[in-house]
C-alpha cells in the first residue's frame, strides 16, 4: 500500500505568496539592498556637506539662525589677508609634506623590500607612527618642539653644538617647517606600507630579465620599479594629498594656527572662525573654499597618473 | 657561439644541498636539454649558468672563460623565462630594444636589430602592442625576440613552453628547434617534459636529486638507459619494470610468470626486468595476459594487462578486438629487453 503511495507521489507545484513574489522582483530587491548604504550616506555625508554649503551663504552665528546673504561671506574672505595666508600655507604644507612623505616613504619601502633580518618585525615597527592617535602624536611633538623642554634642543646643547634652545614654533617660518616635519613623520608609514605592497606585486623575474639585459641598479629603478609603481603611487598620492590638505588635528594641537595666524590651514581657520569665533557662516565659507582644491587634486591624480595604457586591453593569460 | 663547460658544480642553500657535483661538456652550437622531475636542480643549474644564483662549488666556463664571478650582463647570454618576464609597461618594440637602450645604442641600430628579429619570429605587426594585448604564443615569441636581439653566445630557456596549451606547445617546440637550426647558437633548455627533451635535443641530460643520471643523445637514452630512473623517465607510456630473479634460463616475474631473457643475460641473480610497451607484440605462442583496460588512440592501442601479479602496459599497432577480462597472448621482443641490477638499479 505504502509502495504505491510512494510511486504516486509527485512534487507539488508550490503556490508562491505575494511576499515571495515581491522578494523575487529584481527592482524591489535592488532598492532594498541599496537602502541602508544610501541612508547612511545621506545622513552622515550628504546632509552635513549640504548644510555646510548652505551655511556658507548665510550669516548664521552660534545661537542665531542666519539669513541668506548670497556671496557676502566669500566677498569678505577674498579681502581677508588671514584667509589668503591660510590658502598659501595649506598649499605649501601639502606640497612640501607630500614631497617629504613620498621621498622618505618610497626610500623606506625600497629598503623593506630587500631581504632583511627581522623583516616582519621591522615592518610592524614602521606602522607605529600611523596607529598612534593623531592627538597623541601632536602632544608628543608639542613637547619635542617645546621652547624650554625640547629634547632636540637639549641634545644639541649637551653635544655643545648650540648655546641656546632652538626656536621651533614661536616664529612664523620655523613653526611652519616644524609642523610639516610632524606631518611627514606621521604620514610616512601609510606611504611606505602602501608602496611596499605595490613593490611586492612586481615579479622578481622582471628584475632578473633586466639584470641579464645589462641594467644597473638605478636603471632597474628608473625603467622597471618606478613605472610599475606609478598606478599605486598615483592612488596613494591622491589620498595623501587629500588627508594633508584637510589636516586639522596636528596643527590645532601644536600651534592653534599661531604664531599670529601664520600656521593656519584652511581647516583650522574654518574651525577658528566658525566654532571658536562663533561665525558659523564665515567658517562654512572657508571650509567650502577647500572643495575646488580637492576636486582639482583628485582629477589631476586620476587623469595624469592613474590611467596607463599598458594596463588596458584584454588579459588573456 | 661558444662552448659551455660545467665542471663538478655544486649548489647549497644554507645546509640544503641542491646540486651534488654536476659536470656537463657542451659543444659549440649544441642544443642541450636538462630534464628531470620538479626539484631535481635543473632550473637551479640554468640560473647558475645565467649568473642569477651563486656557484657554491665547481666551475662554469662559457667559451673557455670561467664565469663564476662574472656578473650576468657580462656573460654574453640571453634567457627566456618560464613566465616570459616581459616588461608589461613597454611595447613589444621597447621590450626587445631594452638591452640596446641600456647599452646606449643609437635609434637606427635598435630599429634595425628589432626589425630583423621581428621578421624571423613574425612579430612585425605587433611591435606597437603591449604584452597584455598578446596571446600566450605571441608573448613567447617576444621573449625569444628579446633574446635574439642580444645576439648572445648562449641561449638559456627555462621551461618556456609550460604555460602554453598542448597544441601551441607542439607548434612552439618546432619553432624553437627551427630557430636553433637557423641561428646555430649554443642552447641550454630546461624542461620536465621528456617529449620536449626527446624531440629537441642534441644532448639530453637527465637529472634527479641534484645528480646527473645519464647524459647522451635522445635515442641513446631510449635504447640503452643507464639505470631504472632513466628507463622510467624517458619514453611514453613508461617502460614496464618488474622485480624478480633469473632462474633456469628465464626471468621469474611477480606471480611466477616466466619471461624470456635477452641474449647475453646472466645465468642467475635478482634483477629488474624492463620492457617498453611498444616492444611487446601479439604472439599466439606468447604469455597469456588478461586484458584489464583498453585505450585506443587511433594510431595505436594501449592495453593495460595483468600477467601473474604484474600490471603491464602494451602498445600495439594492431587494432585490438579483445574485451576486458579476455586473454591476450603477448611476448616481449627479447632483443629489446632491459635488465637492471635489483640492488643498485644500474643496467646489466
Amino acid at each position: 500500500m505504502s509502495a504505491t503511495a510512494a510511486q504516486g507521489w509527485v512534487r507539488k507545484n508550490q503556490e508562491q505568496n505575494w511576499l515571495t513574489r515581491l522578494l523575487d522582483w529584481k527592482p524591489f530587491l535592488v532598492v532594498m539592498c541599496l537602502l541602508p548604504a544610501v541612508a547612511l550616506l545621506m545622513v552622515f555625508l550628504t546632509y552635513p556637506l549640504g548644510l555646510g554649503i548652505w551655511l556658507a551663504f548665510t550669516d548664521t552665528t552660534i545661537g542665531r539662525s542666519g539669513v541668506w546673504v548670497g556671496l557676502e561671506n566669500f566677498e569678505f574672505m577674498m579681502e581677508d589677508p588671514i584667509f589668503w595666508n591660510a590658502v598659501f600655507y595649506s598649499v605649501f604644507y601639502t606640497a612640501v609634506a607630500t614631497v617629504g612623505k613620498f621621498g622618505l616613504g618610497l626610500w623606506l619601502a625600497l629598503l623593506l623590500n630587500n631581504h632583511l633580518p627581522f623583516k616582519s618585525f621591522l615592518r610592524a615597527i614602521i606602522l607605529l607612527p600611523w596607529i598612534v592617535p593623531t592627538v597623541l602624536t601632536a602632544i608628543a611633538f608639542w613637547w619635542i618642539y617645546n621652547p624650554q623642554f625640547s629634547i632636540i634642543s637639549w641634545v644639541f646643547i649637551e653635544l655643545g653644538l648650540r648655546d641656546s634652545n632652538i626656536d621651533f614654533i614661536n616664529t612664523a617660518w620655523p613653526a611652519r617647517w616644524s609642523l610639516i616635519g610632524a606631518n611627514v613623520w606621521r604620514g610616512i608609514p601609510f606611504v611606505a606600507i602602501s608602496l611596499l605592497a605595490g613593490l611586492q606585486t612586481i615579479s622578481p623575474s622582471l628584475y632578473e630579465a633586466a639584470l641579464l639585459d645589462g641594467s644597473t641598479g638605478w636603471q632597474r629603478f628608473r625603467y622597471i620599479t618606478f613605472p610599475m609603481l606609478l598606478p599605486i603611487l598615483a592612488i596613494v598620492m591622491t589620498f595623501s594629498i587629500i588627508f594633508t590638505f584637510t589636516d586639522f588635528q596636528l596643527v590645532y594641537a601644536i600651534t592653534r594656527g599661531g604664531p599670529v595666524n601664520s600656521t593656519h590651514l584652511l581647516a583650522t581657520l574654518a574651525f577658528q572662525r566658525g566654532i571658536a569665533g562663533g561665525q558659523l557662516g564665515e567658517g562654512a565659507a572657508i571650509a567650502v573654499s577647500m572643495i575646488p582644491f580637492l576636486v582639482f587634486a583628485t582629477l589631476f591624480s586620476y587623469f595624469a597618473l592613474a590611467r596607463r595604457k599598458w594596463q588596458q586591453g584584454e588579459s588573456n593569460d | 657561439m661558444a662552448t659551455v663547460d660545467i665542471r663538478d658544480v655544486r649548489k647549497a642553500f644554507g645546509s640544503t644541498k641542491i646540486l651534488h657535483g654536476v659536470s656537463v661538456a657542451i659543444e659549440d652550437g649544441q642544443f642541450v636539454v636538462l630534464v628531470g622531475p620538479s626539484g631535481c636542480g635543473k632550473s637551479t643549474l640554468l640560473r647558475m649558468l645565467a649568473g642569477l644564483e651563486n656557484i657554491t662549488g665547481g666551475e662554469i666556463a662559457i667559451g673557455g672563460r670561467v664565469v663564476n664571478n662574472v656578473p650576468p650582463k657580462d656573460r654574453d647570454i640571453a634567457m627566456v623565462f618560464q613566465n616570459y618576464a616581459l616588461y608589461p609597461h613597454m611595447t613589444v618594440f621597447q621590450n626587445m630594444a631594452f638591452s640596446m637602450k641600456l647599452a646606449g645604442a643609437p635609434k637606427e641600430v635598435m630599429e634595425r636589430e628589432v626589425q630583423k628579429a621581428a621578421k624571423i619570429l613574425g612579430l612585425e605587426q605587433l611591435l606597437h602592442r603591449f604584452p597584455r594585448q598578446l596571446s600566450g604564443g605571441q608573448r613567447q615569441r617576444v621573449a625569444m625576440g628579446r633574446a635574439i636581439v642580444r645576439n648572445p653566445q648562449v641561449f638559456l630557456f627555462d621551461e618556456p613552453l609550460s604555460n602554453l596549451d598542448a597544441k601551441l606547445r607542439v607548434q612552439m617546440r618546432s619553432e624553437i628547434k627551427e630557430l636553433h637550426q637557423r641561428l646555430k647558437v649554443t642552447t641550454v633548455y630546461v624542461t620536465h617534459d621528456q617529449i620536449e627533451a626527446m624531440t629537441m635535443a642534441d644532448l639530453i641530460v637527465v637529472m634527479n636529486h641534484g645528480r646527473i643520471e645519464q647524459a647522451g643523445a635522445p635515442l641513446e637514452l631510449y635504447d640503452r638507459p643507464a639505470n631504472t630512473f632513466v628507463a622510467g623517465f624517458i619514453g611514453s607510456p613508461a617502460m614496464n619494470m618488474m622485480e624478480g630473479r633469473i632462474e633456469g634460463g628465464a626471468f621469474r616475474g611477480p606471480g611466477g610468470v616466466a619471461w624470456p631473457l635477452p641474449p647475453g643475460a646472466p645465468a642467475s641473480g635478482e634483477v629488474i626486468y624492463g620492457i617498453r610497451p611498444e616492444h611487446l607484440r601479439l604472439d599466439p605462442n606468447g604469455l597469456p595476459a588478461s586484458v584489464h583496460v583498453i585505450e585506443p588512440t587511433g594510431s595505436e592501442t594501449q592495453v593495460v594487462m595483468h600477467l601473474g601479479d604484474a600490471s603491464v602496459i602494451g602498445a600495439f599497432r594492431e587494432r585490438i578486438t579483445a574485451r576486458p577480462g579476455e586473454t591476450l597472448p603477448v611476448s616481449p621482443d627479447t632483443s629489446l629487453v632491459h635488465l637492471f641490477d635489483k640492488a643498485t638499479g644500474q643496467r646489466i
